[in-house]
């Protein structure tokens, strides 16, 4: 079928996937023992999205996610040591420390950024594309989103003018069926909120955001579209948030049907069983454990990092005329 | 030199910066086809096409958010605002994104967009179109704010700001925009940062940005005959402040009153009396004075809006208390 992943795209989906998987149950581990620092908003069941959406894209293109981004920042191709030391605010994390778990950035990468005012991504990836667009390059923005964000005010507006302008930007609705806890039928009217796409011009496709291939076609064609000129389009993946809100989350509102219904169709395992028939279980025993040590590794580094030290006469720090 | 007004000086600044680096766009409402609501940015789109001169949808939010990303990845944008009323919609951009990023990400974004607005009451426009939300900005930390109050100014300082890899906040003054002055040819910027002394005075200083420049100049004239020496600087920028220009003058004449348009409490003036403490306190004899707006709603009728707004008289009166 058109835009589906090689099975080498999708192997490296699946090992991608892997390493995500493996950063959020270190997180977990960590957090329980009281070595975390603020809240962490895991994203386990979810990594499909994150990670086959960006896989589509070119280095020059940019991305907009949220404050659930990790699947994002491995994704769009950072690797994973310089996550988790920003996560445990080292010197040597992405950002010095200085960004923590929710605004990671990889300006190199194309990862700009994470962003912990839900909603913001959305013209962050708009102007990025305007820009684009100005600019002649050729690239694609690309937002991902909550069907939180999806309801916020400045989304109408970004995408309004991501429609009249034909901006080259694809939004990624991630919906994972809550908000903060608020369930998504007592946030918005209509269940699909891609309809809304219509009255922006946009197309608009509705995904298995747990089926790697399925967001990987969907997220291309609109990609590539985009890329043409022909504007922005939408992709809105059904998907579960399989370990609730944050670190913080104190549950009680989740079903536990609902939980146990979901895992069974975990990513991982789709795209596991999916890639079975064509590589074997030797390759993906191989991917697996190598991902694991891979992370493993990266938590061990950075957990030794040293931190950084505070200072306020600082080359980029132009905050600092007045004291 | 050549004798220009206020908005044409602008609207130089921008059609030169324009010309000169193509990664320069304006945006905004009504800016394209119509020239701007204050014709700032007549005959741009005529000159340099739709791509880069932008009609908007009336989205104060997103075109802030947009123009934070957009001038991260290459662009230069100007966006207009039409009104500094306006601005509490632009706030979350300017506060939790644009301001942020270069400190949080390290040093890997740049950021060179200015936000052009223009505020300030008089006009009788209401109370929701005559606001000076200055203070408000210039708490913001990472953001710059410059308000000039004559068209040299005006050109030099939006050159500037354009060419600036800080976001700008370049603050207008409806009253400013048809005064006249003399501007000098061809590519002259004027830094952001540096305050200028505009009447050499020995009593009092007064120090003043934007249309309360003028508002000073001639409290300046009234204190002559009064017998007083007023000395006048326009601060130009109000972040990043000229605070040693301050202190020379404090030095010189030991008194100062300072003027805002916008309100008292928390306001631009409040800073500049506890700088001036900070910084010359052993200079001083007397307190400093502060001439602001009232804590109150701009009124619409003539009377009630001309009474409540800072003036000449008003700082005349304050200086004249202050020496006494
Ligand atoms: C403007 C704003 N309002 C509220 C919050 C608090 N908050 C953080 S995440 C969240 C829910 C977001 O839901 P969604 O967009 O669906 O993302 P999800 O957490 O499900 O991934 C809320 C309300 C915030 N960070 N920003
Ligand atoms: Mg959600």
């Amino acid at each position: 079928m058109k835009n589906t992943p090689s099975v080498e795209q999708h192997l490296e989906i699946y090992r991608r996937m892997l390493l995500v998987r493996h950063l959020e149950e270190g997180l977990g581990t960590l957090h329980k023992e009281g070595r975390t620092r603020g809240p962490i908003h895991r994203c386990d069941g979810q990594e499909a999205v994150g990670v086959a959406a960006t896989a589509v894209l070119e280095a020059g293109d940019k991305v907009a996610t949220t404050h659930r981004g990790h699947a994002v920042y491995i994704g769009k191709g950072m690797a994973v040591h310089p996550v988790v030391a920003e996560i445990f605010g080292r010197a040597t994390g992405a950002c010095g420390g200085r960004a923590g778990h929710m605004l990671v950035a990889d300006a190199e990468k194309g990862v700009i950024g994470g962003n912990a005012i839900v909603g913001a991504g959305i013209p962050a990836a708009t102007g990025m594309a305007l820009s684009m667009q100005i600019l002649g390059t050729g690239n694609v923005a690309m937002c991902i989103f909550g069907d939180g964000a999806a309801q916020t005010g400045i989304c109408h507006e970004a995408m309004n003018m991501a429609g009249l302008w034909k901006l080259p930007v694809v939004f990624v609705l991630e919906h994972n069926q809550f908000g903060l806890t608020v369930p998504s039928e007592v946030q918005s009217p209509v269940e699909d909120l891609s309809i809304r796409a219509a009255g922006y011009a946009m197309p608009a496709e509705i995904v298995d955001g747990n089926d790697a291939v399925a967001v990987y076609r969907a997220v291309s064609a609109m990609v590539e579209r985009a890329r043409r000129g022909e504007g922005p389009g939408m992709v809105e993946c059904k998907t579960y948030r399989i370990e609730g809100f944050s670190t913080s989350d104190m549950g009680g509102y989740q079903k536990p049907e609902d939980i146990a219904a979901w895992k069974e169709r975990d990513p991982l395992l789709v795209s596991r069983k999916a890639l079975l028939g064509d590589v074997g279980e030797a390759k993906l025993a191989e991917i697996e454990a190598a991902a694991k040590a891979e992370v493993a590794e990266a938590f061990e580094t950075a957990l030794s990092d040293p931190m950084p030290e505070f200072s306020l006469d600082e080359a980029c720090n132009p905050y600092s005329e007045a004291h | 030199m050549a004798m220009m007004r206020y908005a044409e000086a602008l609207n130089a600044a921008l059609r030169e910066e324009m010309q000169a680096d193509p990664s320069v766009f304006v945006f905004g409402e009504d800016i394209g086809r119509y020239g701007g609501v204050f014709k700032v940015t007549k005959g741009l789109m005529e000159e340099f096409g739709e791509t880069r001169v932008r009609d908007t949808p009336i989205s104060e939010q997103a075109l802030t958010a947009m123009a934070v990303t957009a001038a991260m990845t290459g662009t230069r944008p100007v966006l207009e605002i039409m009104y500094a009323d306006f601005v509490p919609l632009t706030l979350d951009a300017l506060v939790n994104q644009a301001s942020i990023y270069n400190y949080i990400w390290n040093g890997q974004v740049k950021m060179p967009f200015v936000l052009r607005t223009q505020g300030g009451g008089g006009a009788g426009a209401g109370a929701q179109h005559s606001k000076s939300l200055d203070s408000m900005l210039a708490h913001i930390p990472g953001i710059k704010v410059v308000a000039p109050s004559t068209p040299a100014d005006a050109k030099g300082m939006l050159k500037a700001a354009i060419r600036d890899d800080q976001p700008v906040v370049f603050l207008e003054h409806k009253l400013l925009y048809n005064t006249r002055g003399e501007v000098p040819e061809g590519d002259v910027t004027v830094p952001l940062g540096k305050a200028a002394t505009l009447r050499e005075g020995s009593d009092i200083s007064i120090f003043a940005t934007s249309k309360m420049v003028v508002e000073a100049l001639k409290a300046a004239d009234l204190l002559a005959a009064d017998g007083v020496s007023a000395e006048i600087v326009d601060l130009r920028s109000l972040r990043p402040l000229d605070v040693n220009a301050i202190v020379a003058s404090i030095a010189k004449t030991h008194h100062a009153v300072v003027v805002n348009e916008g309100w008292r409490f928390c306001g631009y003036a409040a800073e500049l009396s506890a700088t001036i403490m900070d910084h010359a306190f052993d200079e001083l004899d007397a307190p400093v004075a502060r001439v602001t707006l009232p804590d109150m709603p701009i009124p619409y009728s003539e009377p009630l809006e001309t009474a409540m707004l800072p003036s000449a008289e008003k700082i005349r009166t304050a200086a004249l208390k202050t020496l006494k």
